[in-house]
């Protein structure tokens, strides 16, 4: 089953990280991506950049309209995702509660429903 | 008892009966009625444990037991009806995977994309097909962690322990909860579906997580039971809810014998299900427990009680079930020794506030403080008790302010929290109670 692990949190910029936090957060995130990888359960690990990077792009009646800024604008923002492959929720759950994200922001974990493999949408394995 | 199988097979019943004579089928629906209310919690979870799709193994399920109804009456009860009924729900399953394995690629679904549904593919189907009918295994205790499982709403993991163990319609489980049988039975949908996407697995969690999991297990089995008190349903859906929960309670005792919290909750059932033969008066009203009497307890629960919570005291793991049981036991005992033991309890509420200090057993602690030492010191405790969140609107608080102030000879005082209580009571019983007390306090 293929989890998406949403890192929520504040932007660096807003939450005045210092550098011993930025430091801690490094090699923090440094050790979680390896012991996902040593693990076999890491599709993909993503940190995002701010917001302020970011364009929204919507379609209605046919019309194109890209938007700077992110489609919610809140102060706790998608900051990163982690796509793993691991049996069930409870193993999602553990890899959550292993993410050093989860100390400061959140983690929202969300199901895969379909997955484009092989030229195909495809259902969970 | 109504149970989600048979009332899909009942719909189709006499369509279904074919050329079988009316006697037959009457013992065929009474035999598989009998079946699905003592096996359905156990098949049910069986069937949707491997692929954990409730709704799935609901369908397959209901689907047996109509085919139960149709063949049975001429072909006569199979030898092992559970073993029969488990067959055909497998097969029915087996058959809607095929038809959905065709969709393997799958074209862009619509209800996918907008989030409407989860995995399209079916759960490998393997470890059900290992299952010998003969020898069924019992997976109602992964069932009971599923249920309870921290990413399920608290709120609904009563409801469905309900529907999935013990096979009680939505629409039984929407007068216990005073919820429209729609809007019940849509929470029950969406917590089963979550269940199924988010694959929340059928396991029990090891020893190093049991601790942290058991609790909510415990909790949604006592909120069964919990119904009973709030006054929410009719007298006889409170006593079969608070009958199921001591069912539960005793199955999940049987599977984990060695957890104190498990055998205490069984423990307090038993006693507090002792009860339920002096709790209602003729007229249908409740009746106090300080006013039941106590020959018309049942003295064989009040025995498995005992037994219970002695089990349990062995481990020397207190915990808030046990203690509850305890308490439950004291006044138990008044049909042996003629009274309550006050200061016993007194001990025991005490010992309750510190584990679980919920305002019911603040109330109660102030209760009996005012029995044990006077109404000065149990105003006194009360007073504490009040100004917490909730105080205000809980009727026990104020019957029991109504009931010390009285005591104390504060007639003008006590009629005002009488009169409180009466406007908070939803217990027709207990409100007439509230009243003749109220009304008596005037004439001592």
């Amino acid at each position: 089953m293929r989890y998406s692990l949403l890192v929520i949190s504040q932007e660096a910029e807003d939450a005045n990280i210092s550098d011993e936090m930025m430091e801690w957060g490094r090699a923090a995130f440094d050790a979680y991506g390896k012991s996902l990888d040593a693990a076999g359960v890491l599709i993909s690990a993503d940190i995002l950049q701010p917001v302020s990077a970011s364009t929204t792009v919507t379609v209605r009646d046919s019309a194109l309209r890209v938007q700077d800024g992110p489609f919610a604008d809140t102060k706790e923002r998608l900051n990163g995702t982690f796509v793993i492959e691991v049996p069930d929720l409870d193993a999602a759950i553990a890899w959550a509660e292993q993410c050093p994200a989860a100390q400061y922001g959140a983690v929202e974990i969300r199901p895969s429903a379909i997955i484009f493999r092989d030229g195909a949408w495809r259902g969970q394995e | 008892m109504a149970r989600p199988g048979m009332t899909a097979a009942g719909a189709h019943d006499a369509a279904a009966a074919g050329a079988a004579t009316d006697a037959a089928r009457d013992t065929a629906r009474a035999r598989a009625e009998s079946v699905a209310r003592e096996s359905y919690g156990r098949l049910l979870a069986l069937i949707a444990a491997p692929g954990g799709d409730i709704p799935s193994a609901e369908d397959a399920l209901a689907d047996a037991f109509l085919e139960a109804l149709t063949r049975w009456p001429a072909a006569g009860i199979p030898g092992n009806p559970e073993g029969w009924l488990l067959t055909v729900a497998r097969n029915r399953l087996r058959d809607r995977w095929k038809s959905t394995a065709v969709r393997r690629t799958v074209p862009l679904d619509p209800t996918v994309l907008f989030g409407l549904s989860g995995s399209l593919d079916p759960p490998a189907p393997l470890s059900l097909d290992d299952v010998d009918p003969d020898e069924i295994p019992d997976k109602r205790l992964e069932l009971l962690f599923v249920c309870a499982h921290p990413a399920i709403d608290p709120g609904i993991r009563t409801p469905l322990m309900l529907q999935t163990v013990l096979g009680f319609d939505a629409a039984r489980i929407a007068v216990a909860f005073s919820l429209p049988e729609s809007t019940m039975a849509q929470r029950l949908v969406r917590a089963k579906r979550r269940i199924r996407d988010a694959r929340i697995p059928f396991t029990v969690p090891g020893l190093s997580e049991l601790s942290g999991r058991l609790p909510a297990v415990l909790e949604a089995i006592y909120g069964a039971y919990a119904i009973d008190w709030q006054g929410v349903a009719g007298p006889s859906v409170r006593e079969s809810l608070a009958a199921e929960s001591l069912y539960l309670a005793t199955v999940l005792a049987a599977l984990l014998p060695r957890e104190p919290e498990v055998l205490g909750l069984a423990a307090l059932l038993s006693f507090s299900l002792s009860r339920a033969p002096a709790r209602a008066a003729p007229d249908g009203s409740t009746i106090a427990l300080d006013d039941q009497d106590p020959a018309r307890w049942d003295r064989e629960l009040i025995r498995q009680g005992e037994m219970l919570l002695r089990r349990a005291h062995g481990f020397d793991r207190i915990g808030r079930f046990q203690v509850e049981a305890a308490i439950e036991s004291v006044h138990c005992d008044r049909a042996r020794s003629g009274e309550t033991d006050r200061p016993a309890l007194l001990a025991l509420y005490g010992a309750l506030v510190r584990i679980a200090p919920t305002l019911g057993a603040r109330v109660a602690l102030a209760a009996t403080v005012g029995a044990v030492e006077g109404s000065a010191a149990g105003l006194a405790a009360l007073d504490s008790v009040a100004v917490l969140p909730g105080a205000d609107g809980f009727q026990p608080a104020w019957a029991t302010r109504a009931h010390l102030l009285a005591q104390a000879g504060r007639v003008r005082d006590a009629r005002v929290a009488y009169q409180r209580a009466i406007a908070l009571c939803a217990d027709a019983g207990i409100r007439s109670r509230l009243q003749e007390q109220c009304a008596l306090i005037g004439a001592a």
